[in-house]
């Protein structure tokens, strides 16, 4: 009798969710945006996402075999990491760039804070920040697919003319509106414009995360937050006076998609609850537009959830539920 | 002499201002920048810190306890004049590169620290080893800080250049990589501390285990 029951601690009921299962859908539903942007960008930008993700799972391996602990590369968390970072950069970087962004993001931002689930910022846009202090030259060149793009031809061409993004243009006070940049709203959706490898496409990056929000792998708290705020603070207070900003523009032009329902859903750097979620993602918005806005760089959206980051634990404690019956 | 010799390692090694005892940092972050400025600042700092050791261990039974901090700041705020006047004097450069920082030794926790802790209790011989060991650590913490920084973030080595080529990441000059480099030199060196603690211990257990 004794061996037929087993004792164990709680939990008894679980999910049959891992941590793999999890972050290798993530992979998986970011390969459209991934493959939209080498459509897009043509060749280098598939080297760049090759570059990263290899450089961020061996340097865990390395790490985890340093520090004497299991290696667990095969959880797809540095996958992951190293896709996300490469989607961050421009596609005509040097490749050294996404070894020493891989490197970065995993040995200081991961594993130096203890490792998968202890890093207080997201490490793909911690090591984006990184290489946009050291070489903002290289981070900002972006090519332009709007004036050498004409399908397969391109893909395999070296010739390319670079550009600043929508954002930058915006920013410099050189266009005041879609039509002199000559693009369409669906131009900007498909992700013909300048800018980085994952965040053109935004239909392609829509189709992931709809898929991620069926599967309730993320909720729809962060990234309704953020768009909402970032897109409502722009169209409220537009460059051409109030309630004149474009509402579209603001979310389609930048790294706002990527950054609301891929990065800023990270489990391990954002709040464990809902109304914190929505706090978060509205803290995000907000702070996204005073940096685009106000700031010295064009696009606010990393660096808004990167500060963010560091805010979840007051977060979480803010929002903490009260116990039945506490007063 | 043998006690004179722990007072002055013991700033270097175990109780090193900046990995050891973590003071001092607003200058440590601000001025690592280049190695030229770390030197100037440690010495400036050194020179600060031996003088007041030496006063406040001279004056220490004068000093009433009630007011001791004022009385340090005052003997601290003269040595540091002295020091800011000579740097103006004959190393301008150098005094305009570290900026205010060169007045802000007035209130520096080492200085201030090394008073409090140790000039006010100890001889003026015993205070003299520890200010010099003080000084010498810091000078060389900041030196192996500001060398990291400056090799990495400018790709130079005290004003000169290293390698063509390389594009040096800017980010090691910017304040954010003055946390990084720091952070990550603590963690060595707590590591090192860790190790050579306990591989005594066991030397130690082992001689205990054959008497």
């Amino acid at each position: 009798m004794a061996d037929k029951l087993t004792v164990g601690t709680s939990p008894h009921i679980h999910g049959r969710e891992l941590t793999s299962k999890v972050m290798w859908s993530v992979f998986l539903v970011l390969a459209p945006a991934g493959l939209a942007g080498v459509w897009i960008f043509g060749i280098p930008a598939l080297k760049v996402i090759l570059v990263s993700t290899l450089t961020c799972v061996v340097t865990e391996a390395l790490i985890q075999k340093l520090t004497r602990k299991k290696i667990i590369i095969g959880d797809g968390s540095a996958a992951l990491t190293g896709l996300l970072l490469a989607y961050n950069l421009s596609s005509s970087v040097p490749l050294w760039m996404p070894i020493i962004g891989g490197v970065f993001a995993m040995a200081i931002c991961k594993h130096a804070f203890g490792g998968l689930g202890a890093n207080i910022f997201n490490p793909a846009l911690a090591a984006r920040a990184f290489l946009l202090a050291s070489w903002p030259k290289h981070m900002t060149e972006f090519i332009n697919p709007a004036l050498v793009h004409n399908g397969w031809v391109k893909l395999f061409s070296a010739d390319t003319v670079t550009s600043a993004t929508p954002l930058v243009m915006l920013k410099e006070g050189k266009v005041q509106s879609l039509a002199g940049l000559g693009l369409s709203y669906w131009d900007l959706f498909l992700g013909k414009r300048g800018g980085c490898i994952g965040e053109v496409c935004i239909l392609a990056l829509l189709i992931g995360a709809a898929y991620l929000l069926w599967k309730k792998y993320i909720w729809w708290q962060t990234p309704t937050g953020f768009i909402l705020a970032l897109g409502g603070l722009s169209w409220i207070f537009g460059q051409n006076g109030f309630f004149k900003g474009d509402f579209l523009f603001s979310i389609l032009s930048g790294g706002l998609i990527l950054g609301s329902f891929f990065m800023a859903t990270d489990y391990v750097t954002s709040p464990l609850t809902r109304r914190g979620q929505l706090l978060f993602g509205i803290s995000c918005g907000a702070i996204a537009f005073v940096i685009r806005r106000f700031g010295g760089y064009p696009e606010g959206v990393s660096y808004s959830i990167l500060i963010m980051n560091a805010a979840v634990p007051l977060i979480d404690r803010y929002v903490r539920q009260k116990r039945y019956g506490v007063k | 002499m043998k006690s004179l010799i722990k007072e002055f390692t013991k700033g270097i090694a175990i109780e090193n201002p900046t990995f050891g005892l973590v003071l001092g940092l607003c200058p440590t972050l601000a001025v690592s920048t280049s190695l030229i400025n770390a030197i100037g600042m440690g010495v400036a700092a050194t020179f600060v810190l031996l003088g007041s050791n030496i006063i406040i261990s001279a004056v220490r039974r004068l000093i009433p306890a009630q007011i001791r901090i004022p009385c340090f700041i005052v003997i601290i705020a003269t040595f540091v004049t002295i020091n800011e006047l000579m740097m103006k004097a004959f190393f301008p450069a150098l005094n305009q590169a570290l900026g205010i920082f060169v007045p802000l030794i007035v209130v520096n926790c080492i200085v201030l620290g090394r008073a409090e802790a140790f000039a006010c209790k100890r001889p003026v011989l015993d205070s003299i080893f520890d200010a010099l060991g003080m000084g010498v650590g810091f000078t060389l913490a900041l030196c192996i800080i500001a060398a990291v920084r400056e090799v990495l973030g400018a790709g130079t080595f005290l004003g000169f250049g290293l390698v063509k080529g390389f594009e040096p990441i800017t980010v090691f000059i910017l304040a954010p990589g003055a946390l990084l480099t720091m952070g990550i030199l603590i963690g060595i060196v707590n590591y090192w501390h860790i190790k050579l603690k306990t591989s005594k211990e066991i030397t130690k257990a082992g001689c205990d285990g054959c008497k």
